[in-house]
């Protein structure tokens, strides 16, 4: 069977996304680069991989798939090993699934773009744009800290798919200066040391091309 | 059984992707209305079936859900079986993973590039009392025009967006969808012919017949 060929950069948070799903379920995979500088996602061979032109794609044997939520369910539902990350009854696990992709994500992603990886690439942050998603994160993450005062994790008493899909923003926004919406929340910080302490996705950050000074 | 329960307005788009769901497997639901007007969104009441203040929030029992896409995939779960609908085709990986790469270009990709026309030229005049601002709407049509390119693309292939079947990520697209219709650019879909004619098998649905008439394009 071919490998798995993870294509996008090392760096980027939605790739991470799935590397961090990958690892958990111990499978193996290459990161096959796709440089957004040079406009490779445009070309027609990725192109044929997703049509929308974004970054990560998946190969996993004839199966490719784009977005990488999908392609988070995919590797979950697919792969029994390792922890269970679509347990069933599903309900709330769904919901929170959403809560990220609807009410973390539009902010997170922002201020992570802005914070990091603009300057990565010669620019800078504005600063207009960064306190209007910070104030917005932060009433969501006031949301996130009642709801894990109650709760271990996102969807109850295990780890599953929707801590998961948080974990690879999280990451970067603690590499910003605006890491303190997390740092400052009790059960936010606590649910946050918990699930990047687990050893897959320690080996997940380990492959990701921080320079130096971040 | 107790009927379950959709609280929000039938008009809302969420609401309808909700509504439309349950009326494909047939079950009985009751609509509750939240007042916008008198804040019931963010009473303590509402504020304890959805934390952030939206609608839908969802109860069946004790089971009290929010999150549009959630409470719909609930809802197929549930029903599905003995409905003998299978719009998430879970029982086949490869049809479900097609099925879930289509949700999530109705919710990042193709949603953020058409709502924008949708609030602009209907909601906000409406119910806010402000003009269209065109800049936002030519913007977004731009944007729209690329993402049709691939929907024109795909549907040439296939009658459905995951497939040679109606899925749940067909359903997802016809609120919104259903709104854009009833701005002035609805004809931009003319330039697409199997996005139109998709949208056209939608839209005769019963069930979308049926929440499209407590959708009015003129509000």
């Amino acid at each position: 069977m071919a490998p798995r060929k993870l294509y996008g950069m090392p760096l980027s948070p939605n790739v991470v996304r799935v590397a961090a799903a990958l690892n958990e379920k111990g499978l193996d995979f290459e990161i096959v680069p796709v440089d957004l500088r040079t406009g490779a996602h445009k070309q027609p061979e990725f192109l044929a991989l997703n049509p929308f032109g974004q970054i990560p794609a998946l190969q996993d044997g004839d199966e490719v798939l784009y977005e990488s939520r999908a392609i988070n369910r995919y590797i979950a539902t697919k792969y029994t090993e390792g922890p269970e990350l679509l347990p069933t009854p599903s309900a709330k696990l769904e919901v929170w699934l959403e809560v990220e992709s609807h009410h973390f994500y539009p902010h997170v992603s922002p201020l992570v773009f802005q914070l990091l990886i603009k300057p990565m690439l010669g620019g800078a942050a504005d600063p207009v744009v960064v306190d209007k998603h910070a104030h917005e994160l932060a009433r969501v993450l006031d949301v996130y800290e009642t709801h894990l005062a109650q709760n271990k994790y996102l969807a109850g008493d295990a780890f599953t798919l929707a801590d998961l899909n948080h974990m690879s923003y999280l990451f970067c926004l603690s590499k910003t200066p605006k890491a303190d919406l997390v740092a400052s929340r009790p059960h936010v910080k606590a649910w946050w040391d918990d699930i990047s302490a687990r050893p897959a996705f320690q080996k997940t950050v380990a492959a990701i091309p921080f320079p130096p000074s971040a | 059984m107790a009927p379950v329960k959709v609280f929000g307005p039938a008009m809302s788009t969420n609401v309808a992707r909700v509504l439309v769901c349950l009326e494909e497997v047939g079950a009985e639901y009751e609509v509750v209305n939240i007042d916008f007007q008198a804040m019931e969104h963010k009473s303590p009441e509402h504020l304890a079936r959805n934390p952030f203040g939206q609608i839908p929030a969802f109860q069946d029992g004790d089971i009290v859900l929010f999150e549009s896409r959630a409470i719909a995939k609930y809802v197929l779960r549930k029903y599905s079986k003995s409905a003998g609908v299978d719009l998430l085709r879970e029982g086949d990986l490869k049809e479900a993973a097609m099925v879930d790469v289509w949700t999530e270009v109705e919710a990042h990709t193709y949603n953020p590039a058409l709502s924008p026309v949708v609030y602009e030229c209907l909601i906000y005049p409406a119910m806010r009392g402000v003009p269209t601002n065109q800049k936002v709407v030519e913007e977004s049509l731009e944007k729209l025009k690329k993402v049709l390119d691939v929907y024109e693309a795909r549907l040439s292939k296939h009658d459905y967006l995951a497939g040679d079947f109606l899925s749940f990520a067909d359903l997802n697209h016809f609120p919104y969808t259903h709104y854009f219709m009833g701005t002035p650019h609805a004809s931009l879909f003319d330039a697409y012919p199997h996005v139109k004619a998709w949208w056209e098998r939608l839209a005769a649905r019963p069930s979308v017949k049926k929440i499209s008439a407590n959708m009015p394009l003129k509000f």
